[in-house]
């Protein structure tokens, strides 16, 4: 169990750093976007910077074990932060940094930091709302001093204050950076990794530095960086994912990574940067699509009738390649041609001219999606794995794409599935367990494999294929065996679906909640003269109902009949995080809806032709709003219902 | 000493009387809020003091210096910058490029200089630049930098003739109601930044403004006319307890409400 020979004995993030600084130390090692302008740091700096980080925490006491709590948006501070504690000897414990305050003290508590470092005034003040719950908080450091002026909390510190404090103690100790970063172990906790979770409070993952390590590692054996690479960090660096790009596979492999200048301009800033890798959920994927599909539907005639002819083409070589099967002449110059009339220029719009690894995980992600992108030339795959094993364990192989499995195991991962049908995995990249939760790592690694919760099987050609998670397999009230989560998906292919929730548990059929996506739905009525006020207005118009009832048939031909969907509605509001009705990460958190609409749910199995709704929502600052409706009750020609 | 001294102006068109002996101090750092119905003659008062009208009588000081008898362009160079009711930006130019225009008085470098793009005339243009994109970032706009200005949403261009103000680097910042037809949020937002401009840059700002809240909320001191008259002027408490003012703003009913 090492398969960290290839590092040469540099096996934790501060001694790859150390290294990096030493072997590469003038290369740039990241860029963040400021005043309009990419601000470079080297190997050199970032090293400084971590090292006087590093001094200071020690200076405020953080001791080998300890943890430090991040909250905020991508910038060089957090990565500094992350691996300064981890020099330390402490663990980095990452936070969303759209969580509400609940979220954030929760986390921070049970993750006994004494450290928090925050980004700015709005996540500051979600600390020091909580502070008073929070007893084992002793310093909070803000890295954007902006609006905090009036601030006189004595936990507050400035990030250089922090670095000052380093930097004092550095000329007293000079050799205690060298000496703290030689004594850290690749069995130290390098992250805890709190998961969404869709039931319960979040639990922390305790991942090493050989979990992460080995696991850039053997990504690359199959997906390779390459010193010179470029990688847009723009995914929450407290998700695993972005975890292993901006962190282990870019210390390891020495690649440069780029932060956005801020939430709003990721896609401009990513055409500018131009990556070579890009690793991001299906959702980014898919609101790509959505968006050039709208931006088409806008755009001048003559534009649209050469999308309109080149599209086919490309998408019809993507799946004679899926197939493995021959490509023609002919169609090898019509790919060539429809590459220099449109692909090259729609490639260069979403900034995936250089783009060499391209891959998407977290949920599964449509055919659709997938035959667009390889169409327009960019060789998307499909990656799966938990953060328990550090983000990934299958990955589909170039040139050996099926849009319905996830691929092979990477390198050193082994995958079984059990009598229950779950999928088993093992690695050294598997986690230590939960903190705190020595009943839940029992659970979890029981057997000495990695129980995922997840229902698959492998193929002939040893492709895992997922299906659900296996406490989401349902049986309707016949015994018919179904997966909400695989009816979901289908409808959500169809790009006026934002969200789906499929019921029929213990029930004589499939119903459907869906939500429209009001940029697609709202481009489409105004080009069809339909007008509209708010999304509520939107989601009760007939016409709406009779443009979604088309994708819904379209899913239904598919289905068994005996678990086609019968009747469905649209639902008021968008599903929402901040609502608890969706995890950060946007996935369905099913029991908690099927809960809260039990109105609806009741509505889609009576005789009810629509449902009176008065509710009221809440947002992220705790404000509330009150909506009253009618929702319509749409009924379809066929099966048990009608 | 006050910043700015506006004193017994007199303005009228064609004999109707527009202000009639109005005063106006304003403090250095503060925040100075001037309120008032419809034609009180809030925004004759701004005009007045940005020089784009030329009161019959009154004079204005601003740093201590005369310069009721200057021109606009010239008060502007001395620190006064303002924004306006119905925004007034180049639609057809991106958001920089209204900025860098607000940029415009602190050219040094001639045409000819600055058009060769060498030596001092990049130098300056890049120290420009530098300034502009210090006030992006202040006002949160990166996202829109190179949009056309006539594509953007109206509250968003509101903010945009904030940062033009805001990147002359005044002393003095003159806002016509600047979070006229907002909805909640952008109001917010505004109001956010108005705070920021003074704590953060300290500069000395005068605000039109009708959402009572918000004036109570961030000035320092209020002036309220009516009907070309000043009827009143104090901190934001005692301004709501005053009788003529509730008389001016709400007829009979004594009940100011706040909102907010």
């Amino acid at each position: 169990m090492s398969g960290l020979q290839a590092l040469g004995g540099d096996d934790t993030f501060p001694k790859l750093l150390v290294r990096n600084a030493r072997t590469i130390g003038k290369r740039v090692a990241m860029r963040e976007k400021e005043y309009g302008i990419w601000q470079s740091f080297t190997w050199a700096a970032y090293h400084e910077h971590v090292r006087d980080f590093s001094l200071g925490l020690v200076a405020l006491g953080v001791k080998p074990g300890d943890k430090v709590a991040i909250i905020g948006d991508n910038r060089p501070e957090w990565v500094f932060t992350e691996i300064a504690a981890q020099a330390a000897g402490a663990a980095s414990v990452g936070l969303y940094q759209d969580s509400n305050v609940t979220e954030v003290a929760f986390v921070i508590d049970h993750c006994d930091a004494s450290i928090v470092v925050a980004e700015d005034q709005e996540q500051v003040d979600k600390i020091l709302d909580m502070l008073e719950k929070l007893p084992k908080v002793r310093h909070v450091v803000y890295t954007d001093p902006r609006g905090l002026r009036k601030y006189d909390h004595p936990a507050l510190i400035a990030f250089e204050a922090v670095e000052e404090k380093g930097r004092a103690l550095g000329k007293e100790a000079p050799a205690l950076f060298e000496v703290n970063v030689r004594r850290t172990t690749p069995d130290d906790v390098a992250i805890v990794c709190y998961t969404s979770g869709t039931t319960g409070n979040p639990k922390g993952a305790m991942l090493t530095f050989r979990n992460l390590l080995t696991m850039a590692l053997a990504l690359d054996e199959v997906d390779e960086k390459k010193g010179d690479d470029e990688f847009v960090s723009f995914l929450p660096l407290a998700w695993i994912g972005e975890q292993m790009m901006s962190l282990s596979a870019s210390l390891a492999k020495g690649f440069t990574v780029n932060f956005p200048e801020e939430p709003d301009t990721v896609t401009e800033d990513i055409r500018e940067i131009g990556p070579d890798v890009m690793f991001a959920p299906p959702r980014v994927w898919e609101s790509l699509v959505s968006t050039v599909q709208v931006k088409i539907m806008d755009t001048t005639p003559f534009k649209r009738f050469m999308y309109e002819r080149c599209m086919p083409i490309g998408k019809r070589i993507a799946d004679l390649r899926f197939e493995k099967r021959p490509i023609g002449l002919g169609d090898r110059i019509a790919r060539w041609l429809a590459d220099v009339l449109l692909f090259r220029a729609l490639r260069d719009r979403l900034g995936m001219t250089n783009l060499r690894s391209a891959s998407t995980g977290g949920a599964a992600l449509g055919p659709d999606v997938f035959r667009f992108f390889h169409a327009i030339g960019v060789p998307l795959r499909q990656i799966y794995g938990q953060t328990e094993i550090s983000g990934i364990s299958c990955i589909h192989r170039e040139g050996d794409i099926a849009f319905h499995t996830v691929g092979k195991p990477i390198p050193g991962t082994e995958i079984r599935i059990d009598e229950r049908g779950e999928i088993l995995s093992r690695s050294p990249s598997v986690f230590l367990g939960y903190h705190k939760n020595d009943e839940a790592t029992a659970a979890t690694l029981e057997g000495g494999w990695l129980h995922s919760g997840d229902a698959g099987y492998l193929t002939d050609e040893g492709h895992l294929v997922v299906i659900d998670r296996v406490k989401d397999v349902m049986k309707l009230a016949d015994g018919t065996q179904f997966s909400p989560q695989f009816v979901e998906n289908r409808l959500k292919f169809s790009p006026y679906v934002k969200e789906a929730v499929v019921v029929g548990s213990n029930r004589p059929f499939l119903t459907a909640m869906l939500c429209i996506d009001m940029g697609v739905v709202g481009k489409w009525a105004e080009k069809n003269k339909l007008s509209y006020t708010t999304y509520t207005d939107l989601s009760a118009k007939k016409e709406v109902y009779d443009l979604v009832q088309s994708a819904v048939d379209e899913v239904n031909e598919t289905l068994p009949p005996a678990a086609k969907i019968e009747k469905f509605v649209l639902l008021y509001k968008e599903l929402d995080a901040d609502d608890e009705e969706l995890t950060r990460t946007r996935k369905v958190r099913r029991g908690f809806v099927e809960q809260r609409y039990a109105e609806v749910i009741e509505a889609l199995y009576g005789d009810a032709r629509e449902v009176p709704i008065d509710t009221t929502i809440k947002f992220q600052d705790g404000k509330t709003s009150r909506i009253r409706t009618t929702l319509l009750v749409r009924r379809l020609e066929h099966g048990k219902a009608a | 000493m006050a910043l700015l001294e506006a004193s017994g102006i007199i303005l009228s068109f064609r004999g109707v009387n527009a202000l009639s002996d109005v005063s106006l101090s304003v403090d250095e750092g503060t925040i100075h809020a001037i309120v008032g119905p419809n034609g009180a003659g809030k925004t004759s008062l701004l005009n007045c003091i940005s020089g784009v009208y030329r009161p019959q009588r009154g004079s204005v000081h601003f740093e201590g210096k005369d310069v009721s008898r200057l021109s606009p362009s010239r008060r502007t160079a001395l620190g006064i910058a303002r924004t306006f009711q119905n925004i007034a930006l180049f639609r057809g130019m991106t958001v920089l490029d209204n900025l860098l225009i607000g940029r415009h008085l602190h050219q040094k470098v001639g045409v000819l200089g600055g058009g060769a793009y060498v030596g001092p005339g990049a130098r300056e243009e890049i120290a420009h630049r530098e300034k502009v994109e210090d006030v992006i970032d202040f006002l949160e706009i990166q996202h829109i930098r190179k949009k056309v200005v006539g594509t953007l949403a109206y509250g968003l261009q509101k903010r945009v003739e904030l940062a033009r103000a805001l990147a002359l680097e005044p002393k003095l910042l003159l806002l016509d109601e600047p979070m006229a037809g907002m909805n909640a949020e952008e109001k917010e937002d505004m109001a956010r930044f108005v705070l920021e401009i003074h704590e953060e840059r300290g500069t000395t700002t005068v605000m039109i403004e009708h959402d009572m809240g918000v004036v109570m909320e961030l000035s320092n001191k209020v002036t309220v006319l009516n009907f070309g008259e000043r009827i009143a002027v104090g901190p934001p408490a005692e301004i709501q307890k005053n009788r003529d003012v509730q008389d001016a703003y709400l007829g009979e009913q004594h009940e100011l409400e706040i909102d907010g």
